[in-house]
């Protein structure tokens, strides 16, 4: 079983959290002046790297916050989670 | 005419029927708590203070951990969020009290006495039983006597106190009780 570090309660197990898609994807200020296409990507592109992925997380069954991850893709290995509106640690990998 | 006068209706506990078929076992005794009042505290900085100071016992503000005093107990379950429990007691002074005292300030105080039920596990083997279902490190050092959390007990999500190195409280909600039980009773059943 994976142990992963929350933020705020420590190192749990896996089980207890729930994965929450990318970090750091910012809704536009003002969708309406998007293109279709600029609106299309913020909704469904994401970088699905092969390496370095910072992802948000859910400690659902623990504290119940959402916070965020850098996990390499390759290993499963997380590097290391920080709070949510925190700026992604400069560890190398795709920004 | 006919005059009676009606009891006042009490919520069934579901595990009553459960606790009084169960063997003893007293590596790891099981107790289907009473009622007990229980509150969900949530607010930001200015109210926290406030509240624990009505409520008589502060917040914790350490992750995972508990406070207690004179049978009342504010348990941290999150960094705004914490269960306030208070066995055996009427909710409706104890959240007047806080609401009146945190009037105004970004908060959110909700009456879930009815929402959960108590049990508690003691004894040399607790730990051990709560182990067949809770993936938690639950020695000492990981989980001190005062640690409290939400996590899981096979497929339930339950609230977890450490109340004495060898006594645990699971606050867990009540249609999820029955399975809590009956794993723990399939848990300790090779040490009666
Ligand atoms: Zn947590």
């Amino acid at each position: 079983m994976l142990i992963i570090d929350c933020p705020w309660c420590g190192k749990r197990p896996e089980i207890e959290f729930r994965y929450g898609g990318e970090a750091h994807i910012a809704r536009p200020a003002d969708p309406s002046a998007l293109t279709d296409q600029e609106w299309a990507d913020f909704l469904y592109s994401r970088t699905n790297p092969k390496g370095l992925h910072a992802e948000r997380w859910r400690h659902i069954h623990g504290c119940g916050r959402y916070f965020n991850a850098v996990r390499d893709t390759v290993s499963d290995f997380f590097v290391v989670t920080y709070k949510a509106g925190e700026a992604r640690p400069d560890i190398g990998g795709d920004k | 005419m006919l005059e009676r006068s009606m009891p006042t209706p009490v919520a069934a506990n579901p595990l009553d029927a459960l606790a009084a078929s169960s063997r003893p076992v007293e590596a790891a005794r099981l107790t289907a708590l009473g009622p007990a009042a229980r509150l969900a505290f949530r607010g930001r900085e200015a109210a926290i203070s406030p509240a624990g100071d009505a409520f008589g016992v502060a917040l914790p503000r350490e992750a995972c951990r508990s406070h207690q005093a004179e049978g009342r107990f504010a348990l941290w379950l999150g960094p705004d969020e914490w269960l306030l429990i208070v066995p055996g007691a009427e909710p409706a002074p104890i959240f007047a009290a806080i609401e009146a005292a945190t009037a105004g300030m970004p908060r959110s105080l909700v009456d879930v006495s009815a929402r959960s039920v108590g049990i508690e596990i003691a004894g040399a083997k607790a730990a051990f039983v709560l182990n067949q279902g809770c993936p938690l490190d639950l020695s000492l050092d990981a989980f001190p006597v005062g640690m409290c959390t939400r996590t899981v007990f096979h497929k339930a999500e339950i609230v977890l106190v450490r109340l004495a190195p060898d006594i645990f409280h699971i606050d867990v909600w009540r249609s999820f009780a029955p399975y809590v039980w009956e794993l723990l009773e399939e848990g300790r059943r090779e040490l009666a």
